[in-house]
């Protein structure tokens, strides 16, 4: 298997850069398209967005919360809905990778690789879909933390700017989602994936209870989780901060927002976009 | 620019560990013409298909297809190409209509166009009554169809077909050999795998016989024919009696010994110039007062080329299964 001389030629060599660029984005809108109309046809691919978030609010809320006293006397409602912004972005990793081993195991990649499209345009146009839909996990998300009780106490500025932090840190995490997807070899796999790998890390994070009760090697682990920065980020936002851990990414947890989301999305896009030139040559 | 040959392939070698799905293929295929790749399972047709269209690199060997090499000016040749697979690669969710404007835009038509590039296919393959339903409740055939129309979207130069018609019934076969015929026409190269012998001889004008990654004959349908022998007279005689009398007349006429089948009540020998020679062995057999149930002259069919070939029949082929 010779993978070091891989072709240089993208979809469409000997054009100018920037026309390959505009064409590789235009053929990736039509690919973000296909898979949101696909949605729209089945949209039973939305209950991890929209069902799953409104029962974790709900169960955290009346059962969990009901037992979780904040050191400062905060509403948990208040803590929770923060947290759970941070966890459902994040949850766009497995969605994306369940989303392109499904499109991988089908013939249709085929014909996909064999048109003159860039080759980055699969990937990009599952994440800008998966994008889309985290804009409905945002709204659901708000609407159900309205309904119990939340606010967005600083006003609709800061909560913007939250949204925004929210939807490029989902972003960044649907490009490591793809990297699984290129590296699994079925929806089932992408599927148990989540299980095993994503939900202990989004519970070894601030999202649902602080950190400062945890033995003391997991409250680092959970400090650094860019899951808590989010988490942390739009508690500064709406309103609802407790007490913040004296590390870096909880007492500048925008910046940590920013810094985590480009950092993964320039290690995570490029081993994609090679993984699948490698996956799809064999 | 026309090259003289839209396809070259020169030793291509592909392993998957032990196996070697092809070992050392060469294959020209002239511009504007229709070659069948004809073959068991596991004989390397696929794989041949996955190479020259840019989907898999050979271990070894080259090729080049429109003039381009398939390796190093991939991008040059998936726009010279269109494909249609074993399987279909239609989104399922997505109706034919959409599935048609998508391959379309991504071929860079603009919306306007794509759309009507669409519905032109959608009537020419009989799809246009289905075009506005999910692909997943169309039947087999209207896959296949839709498949095929997929590939043409672009205007293909250069079109491979896998296997275009296994599993079809009859009337989408005729279809998508219709389909085939009028592209060929029109000027397109057409390079199709198929393990049905009469659908290579009905469509194809050169046939590659391929095996065990290698191509080990090719040539029209009749030269391939003529390797395995000329026309053969046969006859069926009423009663058992009249079989000595029906050999007789027939060693007369034939170029070799005649073959008599006593239980089928046969007789059988090669005769050049068949036709023209049947009006005389007729009058003869008349004059020795031979009654017969049958007379004809039986061509040698392609499945005897390949047992001839290759020493085993064609539909068994080996248990290897196609490398995908």
């Amino acid at each position: 298997m010779t993978t070091a001389s891989l072709p240089v030629t993208a979809g469409t060599a000997g054009e100018a850069p920037l026309l390959r660029a505009w064409w590789a984005l235009k053929n990736s809108w039509v690919l973000a398209r296909r898979s949101i109309t696909r949605i729209v046809r089945e949209p039973e691919q939305l209950i991890d967005v929209t069902v799953q978030p409104v029962i974790f609010v709900l169960l955290f809320t009346y059962v969990f919360g009901s037992a979780i006293r904040l050191a400062g006397g905060g509403s948990y409602h208040q803590f929770l809905i923060s947290g759970m912004f941070g966890m459902t972005m994040a949850g766009t990793a497995p969605g994306t990778a369940v989303g392109l081993t499904t499109d991988m195991s089908a013939g249709l990649i085929d014909r996909f690789r064999s048109l003159p499209i860039s080759r980055a345009a699969v990937l990009a146009g599952r994440t800008m879909s998966d994008l889309a839909t985290q804009v409905l996990g945002i709204a659901v998300l708000a609407a159900t933390g309205l309904a119990v009780g939340w606010r967005m106490q600083h006003g609709i500025g800061d909560a913007l700017l939250a949204f925004g932090l929210s939807l490029l840190f989902a972003f960044a995490m649907t490009w490591a989602g793809a990297c699984a997807g290129m590296l699994l070899r079925s929806p089932e796999a992408a599927q148990a994936m989540g299980f095993v790998v994503f939900l202990p890390l989004a519970f070894v994070s601030n999202a649902f209870v602080p950190t400062q009760g945890m033995p003391g090697w997991l409250q680092a682990f959970a400090n650094w989780n860019p899951m808590s920065a989010v988490a942390a980020a739009c508690r500064k936002l709406f309103g609802g901060e407790v007490a913040t851990p004296p590390v870096w990414p909880m007492q500048h947890p925008e910046l940590a927002v920013l810094l985590w989301s480009a950092g993964l999305i320039a290690v995570f896009a490029p081993t994609a976009v090679y993984l699948y030139r490698r996956k799809v040559l064999r | 620019m026309r090259e003289p040959y839209a396809i070259e392939a020169d030793g291509l070698v592909k392993a998957y560990g032990p196996t070697r799905a092809l070992d050392g293929l060469d294959l020209q295929v002239e511009t504007g013409s229709i070659l069948g790749m004809l073959g068991p399972n596991g004989a390397g047709k696929t794989t041949t298909v996955r190479v020259l269209s840019t989907l898999l690199r050979p271990d070894r060997g080259s090729a080049r297809v429109a003039g381009y090499d398939v390796i190093t000016a991939a991008a040059q040749v998936r726009r010279a190409i269109g494909l249609t697979g074993q399987y279909s690669a239609l989104d399922e969710s997505l109706t034919g209509r959409a599935n048609l404007v998508m391959v379309g835009q991504l071929c860079r038509l603009p919306r306007k166009r794509a759309r009507q590039r669409a519905a032109e296919l959608l009537d020419r393959f009989d799809l246009a009554g289905a075009a506005d339903r999910g692909v997943k409740t169309y039947s087999g055939g209207m896959r296949r169809r839709l498949d095929l129309a997929a590939s043409l979207v672009a205007r293909p130069s250069i079109l491979f077909l896998d296997e275009p018609t296994t599993g079809l019934d009859l009337r989408s076969r005729m279809v998508t050999w219709d389909a085939v015929r009028a592209l060929a026409v029109a000027g397109t190269t057409v390079l199709l795998t198929t393990q049905h012998l009469d659908e290579a001889d009905q469509l194809a004008g050169r046939i590659a016989v391929v095996d065990r990654g290698r191509v080990i004959a090719e040539g029209t349908s009749a030269q391939l024919k003529a390797k395995v022998g000329g026309e053969r007279v046969q006859l069926t005689v009423a009663p058992p009696s009249d079989l000595a009398a029906a050999r007789d007349v027939l060693s007369r006429h034939a170029d070799g010994p005649p073959n008599v089948d006593p239980g089928q009540r046969t007789v059988e020998a090669p005769v050049t110039g068949g036709a023209r020679r049947m009006p005389a062995i007729v009058r003869d057999l008349d004059a020795a007062g031979v009654l017969l149930d049958d007379l004809g002259i039986r061509r040698p069919s392609l499945d005897d080329v390949f047992l001839t070939l290759t020493g085993h029949a064609a539909e068994s082929g080996t248990s290897r299964e196609e490398a995908a």
